[in-house]
């Protein structure tokens, strides 16, 4: 299903109409967003799903490119005199008197793929359903050890419509779906205290949940992970090899390199990745891509929020920078190719390059034999969040489980610790790479200025010769 | 299908009205309601030609329905009257297929504030996009001419906006505040010619009154000053030290104290302060306080997120955790009574919140504490999502100074610091005089006995 004006209530003509008044001599591109999103949320704790919450969001974006500079203005209005009025500020940027140039939509086609064909719209999974899923996982979660004491979880879907029209005369639109499911575990064991999570989810229907019981599967991963870090001793500190397993861990590669690989801050010069361009900045063992046309996968899209097409991107080939990740402004700017990395949050906010999922290919090594080469270091299972400076290029992501590895064994399961490193330096220590190539379940959202937008990540088992590992424990 | 004018401010308590009686008509036994309204406009600045431009008016209402102690809550940005009568009923269906809770509900009705105040949280002063321009390309150009090894900069923002908050419920209830807030921040990049790296800070003001507004030069002749002090960073050996948080890093302290007194983590079990209530649990020299009513505070609120009245809470007392931040709802669950902490997101369960939280003052100078430190690191930016609140396990990366005989020797970064939240607060040792209002968390300059510091 294509979007079109009438489920915005309006006409095509009263967009244009708009939008031309964002125009003028020296504005390069305008665009609108006209966005409707449903959310829909429960939530359990306590065995009870307590709360439900639906909300609905309208509105539009309007903005003015001239040069490097934008104007932007949104309105959760959608009278044709809101979006005037958003449009006449967006031009304000252009410093020039309004163009007289009506505009025309010559592009008309809807998304070229179809990434997310649910069989069942998001909006039509009843209440009773939601309820009656999140009530399975307590039970399961709860069977799974009798020291698991408390099981919160929620399942949260949304389905956004977009449909953006610009000066070039396109009008494209898409639609949406993304579910989650997020289950956390607390297990006691006299005055010991833990915590597990997990989830899973993307641009599925309600069937990805229940099919071959995979909730289940989470809730009892949620557990598993609470009561392993029952017996957690304290993560060494300091320098030391680090084995990284396959998927969510592969959010080592979008803080250490993805951020960093965004046009916009490329073309201002404030990244450390700036000018390395056709360098080795990662071992040969290292090729990585950012790819937004993974089907049903919870960084896809079959356009971005600019209406370009997803792609695939090489970032890193072999170990030498290749590319950038862009939207139309830098790529304009820049002269370089138009990704498909143009996102928004929603309508209030403005388009920035970001990622879509983004991960590492296989490499040859087999998972044990990695295991196997390590004398002394640590094994880190699963991560919670990471962040970067981009300019100094150091990066942080925090493990949730990790083991010491012990000749070549994984021996004690260690508290939680972050792991600091270089985002240019980090992957030159890459020394061997599994054929276990995985992706994460689905449950990441990346921010960025103050804007989430939910991405997929993907790592095979890596070893990284050497890394700094924040743990309380003199190694 | 009609929509209301869309400057309807004094139409709100009107339309509040009329759809908490349509939530009663549909059989609801409890309802409250929230309109937020807001207007801003700002600007960013890069390299002194206007970057961005962005103007945002929004308005959004929510609304809870309680069908004894069933409920569910929705919200819209769409004010037409049939958009918001499908709200109701969608509410009102949604509420009937979630389990009963015995401890829903609205507050009781005599606790409903009474008086609102007036917080002193609003500047009727208009700023013109030219003036906001102005003052951005003022800041970027004071941390251009502050140091010549500035060169390049993320850019300037300068901000000002308005927004007004409405609440109702089928107590009678019906209260509304406006507030402003005016912003300007800077974010210059330093080139090491040493060795070709960047390093980047920023620094920043935020007030309600705009003639309150740190002045653009100072503001960036100060986010220079931050940036610069940074050239020629690298790690350090790994070793545990004293490590001194500056005010902009401890505030993060305090922060994980009131997430730990919060009520929701405590009855689910999910923090580390859980039966610690009138036990020590930090040295003596700490006192923590969340007062909701400081006049032209950027937290302050004359009522809560339930139409209760704020106060002022002591969290922590001499070191003694003395009141935990409640709402009604974790308040009945812990059997306690609301601390007036309940924060509303439009749409959404209140939740607890900080109102103004501060750390009370020490007795020494910021430079008294380095004099006092032998070997040990000062942190003045921390990264990462570290914290675990159950367990109190902290360990995030840091960037700041290596101090040897009370002096700063070198900058540092790729390191992290690490411990637990449980014993970092008992090993405070020396608290600053200098606490300063910045934001919605202010502390001074705190001092830690020992943390480990992990880097090469």
């Amino acid at each position: 299903m294509t979007p079109s004006p009438a489920d915005f209530s309006l006409q095509e003509q009263d967009m244009l109409h708009a939008l031309t008044k964002a125009t003028a001599r020296n504005v390069d591109y305008a665009d609108m967003y006209l966005e409707s999103t449903v959310t829909d949320s429960v939530s359990m704790e306590e065995s009870l799903v307590k709360r439900a919450v639906k909300s609905i969001a309208q509105g539009a974006g309007i903005r003015a490119v001239a040069g490097e500079r934008t104007g932007f203005a949104y309105s959760d209005d959608l009278s044709v005199r809101d979006l005037e009025q958003a449009a006449e500020t967006a031009r304000y940027i252009a410093e020039s008197p309004q163009g007289d140039h009506p505009l025309t939509v010559t592009h008309r086609t809807g998304p070229s793929q179809n990434l997310y064909p649910l069989t069942q719209p998001l909006t039509d999974i009843t209440t009773e359903a939601r309820v009656d899923l999140l009530n399975q996982i307590d039970v399961e979660a709860r069977r799974y050890d009798p020291r698991i004491a408390k099981v919160m979880a929620s399942f949260n879907t949304e389905q956004k419509i977009f449909l953006v029209v610009n000066s070039e005369g396109q009008l494209v639109g898409d639609v949406q779906p993304l579910a989650r499911l997020q289950i956390t575990c607390i297990a006691e064991d006299g005055a010991n205290r833990q915590i597990g999570s997990y989830g899973g989810g993307g641009r599925v229907g309600f069937s990805f949940f229940v099919e071959n019981g995979r909730a289940l599967e989470f809730a009892r991963e949620a557990a598993r992970q609470a009561i392993v870090n029952l017996d957690a001793v304290d993560a060494p500190a300091g320098t030391m090899p680090v084995v990284l397993g396959g998927g969510w861990p592969g959010i080592l590669l979008h803080e250490a390199i993805g951020h960093g690989l965004e046009a916009d801050f490329n073309r201002r010069k404030t990244s450390a990745f700036s000018g390395l361009i056709g360098q080795q900045v990662a071992s040969e063992l290292c090729t990585i891509v950012d790819d937004g046309t993974l089907p049903f996968r919870r960084g896809s899209m079959n356009i971005d929020d600019e209406g370009t097409p997803t792609s695939r991107t090489m970032l890193i080939e072999k170990g030498i920078l290749r590319g950038y990740i862009t939207d139309r402004l830098n790529a304009r700017l820049m002269g370089i190719p138009l990704t498909g990395n143009g996102r928004r949050e929603d309508f209030r906010s403005v388009v920035l390059p970001r990622m879509t999922n983004t991960f590492m290919l296989a490499g040859e090594s087999n998972p044990e034999d990695i295991i196997r080469s390590v004398k002394k270091g640590l094994y880190a299972a699963s991560f919670g969040g990471g962040q970067v400076d981009i300019t100094s290029g150091k990066f942080v992501f925090s493990a949730s489980e990790a083991y010491l590895i012990e000749d070549g064994k994984i021996t004690k399961p260690v508290k939680g610790a972050t792991l600091i490193g270089n985002g240019p330096d980090v992957l030159k220590k890459v020394s061997m790479v599994g054929h276990d190539m995985k992706l994460d379940e689905g449950i990441g959202t990346c921010g960025k200025e103050g804007q989430s937008v939910p991405v997929g990540v993907g790592l095979p088992t890596i070893k990284i010769d050497e890394m700094t590992v924040g743990g309380t424990a003199m190694a | 299908m009609t929509n209301l004018p869309s400057t309807h401010g004094d139409r709100f308590p009107e339309l509040a009205a009329s759809v908490l009686k349509r939530a009663k008509s549909l059989g609801a036994t409890e309802a409250d309601l929230l309109v937020a309204e807001g207007d801003s406009v700002s600007v960013q600045v890069r390299m002194s030609e206007v970057d961005r431009l962005s103007k945002a008016r929004e308005k959004v209402l929510g609304i809870r329905v309680f069908f004894g102690k069933r409920s569910a809550s929705s919200s819209t940005s769409d004010f037409s009257e049939a958009s918001l009568d499908r709200l109701v009923s969608d509410t009102c269906s949604l509420a009937k297929a979630v389990v009963e809770d015995d401890t829903s509900g609205l507050p009781a009705s005599d606790q409903m504030a009474v008086d609102i105040p007036d917080l002193d949280m609003k500047d009727s002063r208009q700023l013109t996009v030219d003036e906001e321009i102005d003052l951005a390309k003022r800041a970027e150009k004071a941390a251009f001419d502050a140091d010549a090894r500035i060169t390049n900069s993320e850019g300037a923002e300068c901000s000002a906006g308005y927004g007004s908050i409405l609440l109702a419920n089928s107590h009678g209830f019906v209260g509304s505040y406006t507030s402003s807030s005016y912003s300007l921040s800077v974010s210059p990049i330093a080139l090491d010619s040493q060795n070709g790296g960047m390093q980047r800070d920023h620094w920043y003001s935020v007030k309600r009154k705009f003639h309150e507004l740190e002045s653009p030069e100072k503001i960036g002749q100060e986010a220079a000053r931050r940036t610069v002090r940074r050239l020629g960073s690298r790690s350090i050996s790994t070793q545990e030290v004293p490590v001194i948080f500056d005010p902009e890093i401890a505030q993060g302290l305090l922060g994980h104290i009131a997430s730990a007194a919060s009520g929701y983590l405590l009855y689910k079990g999910a923090s580390f302060l859980m039966d610690q209530l009138g036990k020590k649990i930090a040295s003596e020299s700490v006192t923590v306080v969340d007062d909701g009513r400081l006049p032209n505070g950027l937290g302050s609120r004359p009522f809560d997120g339930e139409g209760l009245p704020t106060r002022r809470n002591v969290i922590v007392d001499k070191g003694v955790l003395t009141s935990y931040l409640l709402d009604t709802y974790s308040g009945r669950k812990l059997g306690m009574a609301s601390t007036g902490n309940a924060s509303r997101s439009v749409g959404e369960n209140p939740t607890v919140g900080i109102t103004n939280l501060f750390l009370s003052p020490g007795p020494y100078s910021p430079e008294e504490i380095l004099k006092s430190t032998k070997r040990g690191l000062l942190v003045t930016e921390l990264i990462g999502f570290g914290v675990n609140m159950v367990t109190g396990d902290y360990s995030r990366g840091a960037v700041g100074f290596w101090i040897e005989n009370g002096e700063i020797v070198h900058p540092v970064e790729e390191v992290t610091i690490a411990g637990n939240l449980k014993n970092m607060f008992n090993d405070i040792e020396m608290i600053g005089n200098d606490l300063v209002f910045r934001g919605r968390t202010a502390s001074p300059t705190v001092k830690l006995r020992k943390m480990m510091v992990a880097g090469h």
